[in-house]
């Protein structure tokens, strides 16, 4: 079994063998089996591939039928044990390779404010709201939008370690901070610029997000200017034009270029906050058929280059009167 | 030795589809990330035959479809891998086939693969998933996967040599 002998064994066995068998079985020199017969071959291979099929079958019917609570969940829970530290391992040990390929190509004040950001929260229990940028920006977007009192959200820090492939089809990412730093199912995932995302299941040190421009989430919005509520929807583009739709509720109500939408918040503040910023109206389309309007909403937070993030853990000052009484979003 | 294999086994699988999610999101084509697990499977069906590879498949499509940040219905990229690796053990030329063959059975496998995965996904209506969509990311996984065959496929073939030298009696 060892490393030099192996090769020569394994390249006797497709020298000699193959050859004298091929002439011998017309069959074996199509397919280029060395040994074993034929029949045997065909009945295994049939045996794996029905019970394979098989398994992944009852393992879609399940998952299907049982979302978001199925039988798989306990099996995702711990593959996400077993490779979420890895991911978080893999991207530590490549990160000084990639931060200084983004300090070279990239923004360098991007760079800076992320370096600072992860150092003030190296604790990862520090608080986010307390952070500069996040502070100002929430405040900026908290003024135009005339809601009150939006700052007492505690965050936690993490960085974005994972990104699901296109080939998923899903906008999804991991990062690392988990249950023993806080983070749960259904809190809000924020940035600097403004909403990302909500956490979909978090393990013991990282967490799977959702982001907003995912084909499946739907966030409850509101228009700063006129204060109407809608639904934004991502329309789950692979590339960097990642949209949110927004469906107005009050079909008369239409919005305008450039208006700003934040969270409406939900029940509890679970999944989302109210008052975080989500996005500016890029486009304003008529619906066919009726009077109400769809529109197009670009996200603050870009979601192509997702590094430092905050996952809100609760509020400093448990306010009764949140907007988010009325209703929620999924 | 009855212990050792399936725990290297394990460990390829695991290196491999961590590497593929958790490195090579910073190397994607337009999102697209080639697929290491599908090459690992590959790999392993040309040289243990379509049995094996079909099983390999299925477990290493299995890590895939529940590693995070995966959401999509779980069993999908299994069916996908596992699908894949019997299609690469049956195209198969034998261990000594020319390079070129190889290329052509990843091709193949990847394009599978993929459409597997994106079919299933239609089929149980789940989110972000159309035909053009699909069609955008089909051709760059192909190529993607192609393209890195050379890295990875030969490397993976002399490991599954290595793990198993004994000539595939079935």
């Amino acid at each position: 079994m060892s490393l030099l002998r192996s090769p020569s064994r394994g390249a006797a066995t497709s020298l000699v063998r193959p050859i004298k068998l091929n002439r011998t079985t017309r069959s074996r020199a199509r397919t280029g089996q060395p040994l074993g017969p034929d029949r045997d071959q065909n009945r295994h291979t049939r045996t794996a591939l029905a019970i394979s099929v098989l398994i992944a079958l009852t393992l879609m019917a399940v998952d299907a039928t049982g979302r978001p609570d199925s039988a798989v969940e306990p099996l995702r829970i711990g593959a996400a044990e077993v490779f979420g530290p890895l991911e978080a391992g893999a991207d530590a040990a490549v990160r000084p390779v990639t931060d200084l390929a983004s300090l070279l190509v990239g923004s360098r004040d991007l760079q800076a404010d992320n370096t600072r950001l992860t150092d003030e929260n190296a604790g990862l229990r520090a608080e986010l709201a307390t952070g500069e940028v996040d502070r100002n920006r929430l405040a900026e977007y908290d003024a135009l939008a005339g809601i009150t009192d939006r700052t007492g959200f505690k965050l936690v820090n993490a960085q974005v370690v994972a990104i699901g492939p296109a080939q998923a089809f899903r906008r999804t990412v991991t990062i690392n901070a988990g249950t023993a730093e806080g983070v749960k199912t259904d809190r809000t995932v924020v940035n600097g610029a403004g909403l990302v995302g909500r956490v979909l299941r978090a393990g013991r040190h990282t967490a799977t997000v959702l982001l907003v421009i995912d084909a499946g989430s739907v966030v409850g919005g509101r228009l700063d200017r006129s204060m109407e509520l809608g639904f934004l929807r991502g329309n789950g583009s692979l590339g960097a034009d990642g949209r949110l739709v927004l469906d107005l509720v009050d079909p008369d109500s239409v919005p305008v270029n450039g208006d700003t939408i934040v969270t409406w918040g939900s029940r509890g503040g679970s999944p989302y906050v109210p008052g975080v910023p989500v996005g500016t109206v890029r486009e304003v389309q008529a619906k066919a058929g009726d009077q109400s309007v769809t529109a197009t909403v670009e996200p603050f937070a870009d979601m192509t280059s997702l590094d430092v993030v905050g996952v809100v853990t609760g509020t400093r000052q448990p306010r009764g009167t949140s907007g988010g009484a009325v209703g929620g979003a999924q | 030795m009855i212990v050792i294999r399936p725990l290297i086994t394990l460990l390829l699988v695991l290196v491999t589809v961590t590497v593929q999610v958790g490195l090579f999101t910073k190397l994607s084509i337009a999102g697209v990330v080639p697929d290491l697990a599908l090459l690992l499977v590959v790999a392993a069906a040309i040289v243990r035959g379509p049995a094996y590879g079909t099983v390999l498949g299925l477990f290493a499509g299995l890590a895939v479809d529940l590693a995070p940040p995966a959401d999509g219905i779980a069993g999908r990229w299994a069916l996908a891998l596992a699908l894949a690796g019997w299609l690469a053990g049956q195209a198969r030329g034998g261990a000594r086939q020319p390079a070129v063959a190889t290329v052509a059975t990843v091709a193949v496998s990847s394009l599978a693969a993929t459409s597997v995965y994106a079919l299933s996904g239609l089929v149980l209506s789940e989110p972000g998933i159309d035909v053009a969509s699909t069609l955008e990311v089909l051709p760059i996984a192909l190529l993607y996967d192609v393209a890195i065959t050379p890295l990875v496929v030969p490397l993976a073939m002399l490991v599954w040599r290595w793990l198993d030298p004994t000539p595939v009696r079935w």
